[in-house]
């Protein structure tokens, strides 16, 4: 994607410049002549530390980027685009070899460069610039008298210069080229795709009918997206705070996960007691589930308490119904229709063994959407019977004896220090297993009459979902 | 439902997260809401009424767009007086977060070249991630296993996603397409064998997706459109037009009931849609520069965005509005990537400057700076349950942190 960090990296690096606000600089001396202006890299780190008020390690972070891409360069070290935060010494990059000002950079350049380098002074090229050179040579053989001019006429022209501008103009310009042909294989400049709109173009506006069309259909939605806004600033700030304070507990970033979090400690036993149909769920799960509605229906063990207590209301076709819903709306397109009339069968139809308690107006719409039906067509009744759950049979759910039962049997585990090892890890029961386990179980009791779910999936999990440890070990 | 319903079941209906456009005018009231703002309807009725007339009479476009330039500056001033209270106002009375000790526990080696996305499976451990020389690797990231690899025909390839089952991944770039491949135990069977091609777009594959199951793909592309497929069959579902520029990133509502999704595109558009019609039902555009990433909030009534102009920003669905903007003098390198911790209290980022921030959603203010990727971060996606986070670089590794 298109650069687009050079203006506030151009400010950054004008700002460092200010010589009563910059960073402080001093010359530097070379061999016999002296370089102006060069500052150490420890003054550099210490200046981005206080101007933006970050620490030491971000302020070397940022250090490091602004010489990655070229705004100072090191004088000694000078393929290694690092910022060392001790007394190394570095320079501001000249404006015009900055990446700001997005000369593309030309491989014709690059080979004056080198030609340039080597007219001046034979085996003066590195390894990977001399690779580079014969690479050149070879695939712009037929520009090389041009080239080749082109370089001894800046040599000529560089020696006019006086002698300490000259040596800054040639670091300045080794500095560049190590920037964008670097040694190596990573750099700054490598930017990845382009995309196909340029964020620096300027718009064109067209007059077309298309272009209008769309300038219309775009006023429109502003004027309603406006409108729309101004009726529903309702109380923003308090909904996300409030999530954020019931979970705070049951986030593992903030607050330690029990027994331990798999990652830091190499012990999986979070998992495997949280697992979807564990018969024994934990505690801090079972809170969960009474947040609200949705937190109990999207935990599978939570969703399978929840059928159990519907059982024993006689009220399980809400769930089964909603369940059905979902399986068509995300279910494959070819099996839709023969899974709407199934359902229609089995929930709304006049005498169908599971028929679901919905309002006339809704079951009219439904009935007559399923004349034509099509993957959204049970919305309405979903709906319907969703809220049906969440108003009514939720909060009885939360007081029943089924809840109740599980909430007290829930278990609280230890928290344990375990130390980081990594022999402890264990790989687990792929999950394209389990799917075939769960597939041959649901065939077993399709051949053996009906059975009471939860119970299959218990079993599932009891098998557990870890590969058997080897004996002794534990 | 549409018939007699009650006010109080219409307010029921609203609480319940029933989307705010289903509603019909009169129900569109919130009442019990503390800070509840309603604009003067006579300023509001006269504009649009004013608005309304000029599209009618055929007027030139420059009028219609002053008009409706005029018309929102009018209602930021109404609304300007009304003192909306602030996130982080509210959020003076929250706690701190106490000091987080997040650091690597996983580096993921195997990739040659830079990794460019990555996608959980719902067991928590297991990941899939996607990188520039066409290879997609899945791994058990708690043991460091690779247990499947694939080589796409294609190079750079930019999504990638795990299916709900654990049986499958998806992934695509630059083929233009997006193509789902079924896992297997043995070891030795050729994956690119059982390969379907669902997705077909006219440019670059952005970013994938799958919905509740594994038989349906929500795809976004250069093309700047997004589309919903059929995995059987590759039919295309559902197709969404309104970017105008290349779509990079898309997440779906994580709703029990919703049905809607999110996008981020190179014309600094960040899009709301439903699933069901095709239709653009929300839109913001605060952002100075492409957005990069898109996620939702855990509850699915905001979603925050990362954007190349340095800056993380969250968006209220409800209030139609960006709510709070996570930005820092220091970070001058575009943002990447960014996911909610399991609460919602905490953001975490990547950036290009190869550092991860963590940043507390509700006060605004940086929590700490993660570093140890020695190249672009690409990606940051939190692990189904919150235990950890991963991310994915230029540097082609991978990292879970916790």
């Amino acid at each position: 994607p298109f650069n687009t960090t050079q203006t506030p990296t151009t400010r950054r690096g004008v700002q460092m410049q200010d010589p009563k606000t910059g960073v402080k600089s001093q010359p530097q001396r070379l061999v016999i002549t002296t370089i102006p202006h060069a500052i150490m890299g420890e003054d550099i780190v210490a200046w981005l530390a206080d101007r933006f008020n970050i620490d030491f390690q971000e302020a070397r972070s940022v250090g490091c980027r602004l010489v990655a891409f070229g705004y100072i360069y090191p004088l000694s070290d000078h393929k290694r685009l690092v910022l060392k935060p001790d007394a190394s010494l570095y320079r501001f990059q000249t404006p015009y070899f900055w990446p700001a000002q997005q000369w593309p950079v030309e491989d014709t350049d690059y080979a004056i460069y080198l030609a340039k380098r080597n007219i001046r002074k034979k085996g003066l090229l590195e390894l990977y610039e001399q690779e580079q050179y014969n690479h050149l040579h070879k695939w712009m053989n037929h520009k090389w008298d041009f080239i080749v001019m082109q370089a001894k006429e800046q040599y000529r022209a560089g020696k006019e210069r006086k002698k300490p501008d000259r040596v800054v103009f040639d670091c300045q310009e080794r500095a560049y080229w190590v920037v964008h042909r670097p040694p190596g294989t990573v750099s700054a400049m490598d930017y990845g795709l382009n995309r196909l709109v340029d964020p620096n173009a300027v718009e064109v506006k067209g007059n077309d009918r298309v272009g209008r069309n769309h300038d219309r259909n775009h006023t429109q939605s502003v004027i309603h997206h406006s409108y729309r806004r101004c009726l529903h600033c309702g109380d923003v700030p308090s909904r996300l705070v409030k999530h954020c304070t019931t979970f705070k507990h049951h986030d593992p970033f903030l607050a330690p996960c029990l027994p331990s979090n798999p990652w830091v400690s190499d012990d999986a036993s979070y998992w495997t007691l949280n697992g979807a149909h564990v018969e024994v769920p934990t505690k801090m799960r079972v809170e969960r589930w009474t947040f609200s509605f949705g937190e109990l229906l999207s935990d599978p063990r939570g969703r399978d308490d929840f059928r159990l207590f519907l059982k024993k209301e006689f009220s399980g076709e809400n769930l089964a119904f909603w369940e059905g819903c979902e399986d068509l709306k995300w279910g494959t397109a070819a099996t839709m229709k023969d899974k709407a009339q199934q359902i229609y069968k089995t929930f709304l139809a006049r005498g169908a063994p599971r028929w679901i308690n919905i309002d006339g107006k809704t079951m009219e719409v439904t009935v007559k959407g399923l004349k034509h039906p099509h993957r959204y067509v049970l919305d309405a009744a979903q709906t319907h019977i969703f809220m049906l759950m969440k108003k009514d049979s939720f909060g009885r759910y939360l007081k029943s004896s089924t809840f109740k039962d599980t909430q007290k049997n829930a278990i609280s585990p230890d928290e344990h220090k375990f130390r980081w090892n990594a022999k402890k890890r264990r790989p687990s029961l792929s999950p394209i297993a389990v799917r075939q386990m769960e597939a041959e179980q649901r065939a077993k009791l399709a051949a053996s009459g009906p059975v009471d779910i939860t119970q299959v999936m218990s079993k599932l999990s009891k098998q557990g979902k870890e590969v058997a440890p080897p004996a002794g070990k534990r | 439902m549409r018939g007699v319903t009650s006010a109080r079941q219409q307010h029921q209906l609203a609480e319940a997260g029933e989307p705010w456009w289903r509603q019909r005018e009169s129900e569109r009231k919130r009442p019990n809401t503390r800070t509840s703002s309603t604009i003067p309807s006579p300023l509001c009725a006269s504009s649009l009424k004013m608005a309304c007339q000029a599209l009618q009479s055929g007027e030139s476009l420059a009028t219609l767009k002053n008009e409706s330039d005029s018309l929102k500056k009018k209602l930021e001033e109404e609304r300007a007086k009304l003192h909306d209270v602030e996130l982080n106002q509210v959020a003076e009375k929250v706690e701190l977060v106490s000091a987080l000790s997040i650091r690597t526990r996983r580096v993921l080696k195997g990739h040659g070249n830079k990794v460019l996305c990555m996608d959980w499976c719902k067991d928590k451990r297991r990941l899939v991630s996607s990188s520039q020389d066409g290879k997609v690797i899945v791994w058990d990231g708690y043991t460091l296993n690779k247990e499947h690899a694939v080589t796409m025909p294609c190079t750079w390839v930019m999504a990638c996603a795990y299916a709900p089952s654990g049986c499958a991944v998806a992934c695509g770039g630059l083929d233009n397409k997006c193509s789902v491949y079924p896992l297997s135990l043995d070891k030795n069977e050729n994956l690119a064998a059982k390969k379907k091609s669902v997705a077909m777009h006219t440019n670059y594959l952005s970013g994938c997706s799958f919905t509740n199951s594994d038989m349906q793909l929500l795809t976004s592309s250069g093309d700047g459109t997004c589309a919903l497929w059929d995995v059987e069959s590759g039919q295309l579902l559902q197709s969404f037009h309104g970017h105008t520029a290349d779509v990079l990133s898309l997440n779906l509502a994580p709703s029990e009931t919703g049905n809607t999704f999110v996008s981020g595109g190179c014309d600094k558009k960040a899009n709301v849609w439903d699933m069901r019609s095709g239709q653009n039902v929300q839109s913001f555009e605060t952002h100075d520069s492409d957005i990069n990433c898109v996620k939702y909030y855990p509850t699915g009534d905001a979603f925050a965005s990362a954007s190349d102009d340095g800056t993380c920003r969250l968006y209220d669905l409800r209030a139609d509005r960006e709510v709070a903007v996570y930005q820092k003098d220091s970070i001058i390198f575009g943002a990447s990537s960014v996911d909610f911790s399991l609460s919602g209290r905490l953001l975490f980022a990547g950036y290009n400057d190869y550092t991860i921030n963590v940043w507390d959603v509700l006060k605004g203010n940086r929590i700490s700076v993660l570093f140890g990727h020695e190249n672009r971060v690409s990606c940051v996606k939190v692990s189904p349950d919150g235990t950890s986070f991963a991310s994915a670089s230029w540097d082609t590794s991978l990292r879970i942190w916790a």
